[in-house]
């Protein structure tokens, strides 16, 4: 067993200090300690999230923006807050551009719809890449056949690095009205270089919509520097709770645009002939919010930027790089994707044994991996693969994990031989 | 370390998942039917021929893990020879048994298929066992395929 101690990481990163922050880790499953490697999945919950929320149910929570009473004013400053950290952690130029939505999916059929159906025309094209989440597919084909926006989509290498001179012969012919794409692929773990793919649709007119949901968890992301038009993610993968998500759009994009859902709270003036719209943001966001929620992504956001994107990236290079050679020394055992820039997300497969025993083996051991296509069956496709099994780091991972799984693994190779 | 999952991964299943012996698209068939989950990916196809009532030939192609291609291959087994209300009935049993684990004043050819009923302790996997038994179904029922998670 590898003896490599966790508790000198590059950048101060002090992993056991951190693992203490998140409760569930003390957990045992059969017996076993959890050793939780499905964060792509969905990541755990540090106990300043917790109790933020806690907290609000407790002593502060009312409804939002309408009310006149003292709790009312307090929890629209609490969800407020939150539109402000977002703004903060994308270094978006205006709080109002950040639009909450209830995930990254309900973010993307936002744009498809209010941008799609609602400024795009038939004959217009949407390119998307050969590594995308359903999240990221579905919407546009949707599109497609209601409204006759071609899909195009753009390859990606043997690698699993986007194919950027394939991208630009999608865009050639001009008639690209956006480029929506992984910022980091949830499968291979590839980034996406976002700035270059921004310049290209740019220099062929059309506008960039980049998927964050996992990028945003393992690298600093800046909307500005990449020359975004949109971007999308998802509270409860970034130590958040589930039921939020992050639509952020250019202004002047977000004005243009109709509303997606309708309903209270979006509107300025209601009449049975004619109602108008709030202003932006909340122009998009109908109905009561996800308030308990905003508040606890705003947690969320503190902690990780507490700790800092750069101990957290120095983190994840020492975890990759231990876990890409100790899954590579597995007899039978492939990596999934070799890409030069990717993050901790590894599908691999396993000579002689099928992904979903592969799984319940390793959860007989206390290990939550993932097996299946993982929201990708388009990318398996092209991988040639059926399901694959995926472990994925957070920010309370470990190098004895990394060992714990590559070392049960071996035993799982040595059963299915 | 695995001995808690030998009640899954038993002789039985491993053998009929690894050796299968009624693999393989029969020369004549007169149904055929692909059961999907697309959770996991698993895909199985399955082709029977009827014979003066009864399922005289029956094969399968399964694209999935070690269980499924199991319960496929010990399907097999269990209904040749037997009438489609029978393997109907049978199919019904198997459901029960790889959800609950057991199954009372059930047909004594699941003695056969016992070693499926392990899978009860595996929620997520129940699937695994039941979708070949579904495609089955489709096939003898006249549909071309079954989808279900």
């Amino acid at each position: 067993m590898n003896m490599i101690s966790d508790v000198s990481f590059p950048g101060g990163f002090d992993v056991a200090r951190v693992r203490a922050d998140f409760p569930i880790l003390g957990q045992t499953v059969r017996g076993k300690p959890l050793v939780f490697l499905d964060s792509a999945a969905s990541a755990q919950k540090p106990r300043p999230v917790i109790e933020a929320m806690v907290q609000a149910m407790e002593t502060q929570y009312a409804n939002v923006h309408r009310g006149l009473h003292w709790m009312s004013e307090r929890t629209t400053d609490a969800y407020e807050g939150t539109r402000d950290a977002v703004a903060r952690l994308l270094n978006a130029p205006s709080r109002e551009e950040v639009v909450f939505t209830r995930n990254t999916t309900e973010a993307i059929n936002l744009v498809a719809h209010s941008y799609g159906r609602g400024i795009m025309k038939p004959g217009q094209a949407v390119v998307i890449s050969a590594m995308e989440h359903h999240a990221n597919i579905v919407p546009w084909q949707m599109l497609r056949d209601s409204h006759g926006i071609e899909l195009r989509v753009a390859p990606i290498t043997e690698a699993g690095e986007l194919d950027l001179a394939g991208l630009e012969a999608l865009l050639a012919d001009g008639r690209v009205g956006l480029v929506a794409m992984t910022h980091m692929s949830n499968v291979l773990g590839s980034y996406v270089p976002a700035e270059r793919v921004a310049a290209l649709a740019h220099a062929h007119g059309a506008l960039v919509l980049f998927d964050g949901s996992q990028a945003v968890v393992h690298r600093r992301v800046d909307v500005q520097a990449i020359g975004a038009d949109f971007y999308t993610f998802t509270a409860h993968k970034l130590y958040g709770p589930t039921g939020i998500g992050v639509l952020w759009a250019r202004r002047e994009l977000l004005e243009a645009m109709p509303p997606f859902m309708g309903g209270g709270d979006m509107i300025g003036s209601v009449s049975y002939e004619r109602s108008t719209w709030a202003e932006v943001p909340h122009k998009f966001e109908a109905g009561t919010p996800a308030i308990l929620e905003a508040i606890g992504l705003e947690a969320a956001i503190r902690y990780v930027e507490a700790i800092g994107y750069d101990a957290i990236g120095a983190h994840e290079a020492a975890l990759t790089d231990h876990a890409l050679a100790r899954l590579g020394a597995i007899p039978g055992l492939r990596v999934l994707g070799t890409a030069q820039d990717r993050g901790g997300v590894f599908s691999f497969t396993l000579a002689g044994a099928h992904a979903h025993d592969v799984a319940t083996l390793l959860d007989r051991q206390g290990i939550a991996v993932r097996a299946g296509n993982h929201c990708a069956e388009p990318l398996m496709r092209r991988l040639g693969v059926d399901s694959t099994a995926r472990a994925s780091c957070g920010i309370y991972t470990t190098l004895d994990e990394i060992d714990t799984l590559a070392d049960t693994l071996d035993r799982v190779r040595e059963f299915f031989a | 370390m695995f001995d808690d999952v030998r009640d899954l991964y038993s002789a039985e299943i491993r053998q009929h998942g690894r050796t299968p012996r009624h693999a393989g698209r029969p020369a004549a068939f007169d149904g055929t039917a692909r059961g999907d989950n697309p959770m996991c990916g698993d895909r199985v196809q399955v082709w029977v021929r009827r014979e003066g009532g009864h399922l005289a030939e029956i094969g399968f192609e399964a694209r999935g893990c070690e269980v499924t291609t199991a319960s496929a291959d010990m399907m097999c087994e269990a209904v040749a020879g037997r009438t489609p209300a029978e393997a109907a009935s049978l199919a019904a049993s198997v459901a029960t048994l790889a959800r609950t684990g057991r199954c009372e004043a059930c047909d004594p050819a699941l003695d056969r298929l016992r070693p499926l009923s392990a899978v009860h302790e595996y929620p997520s996997r129940v699937r695994c066992v039941t979708l070949p038994w579904d495609a089955l179904l489709a096939a003898l029922h006249g549909d071309q395929e079954t989808t279900r998670e």
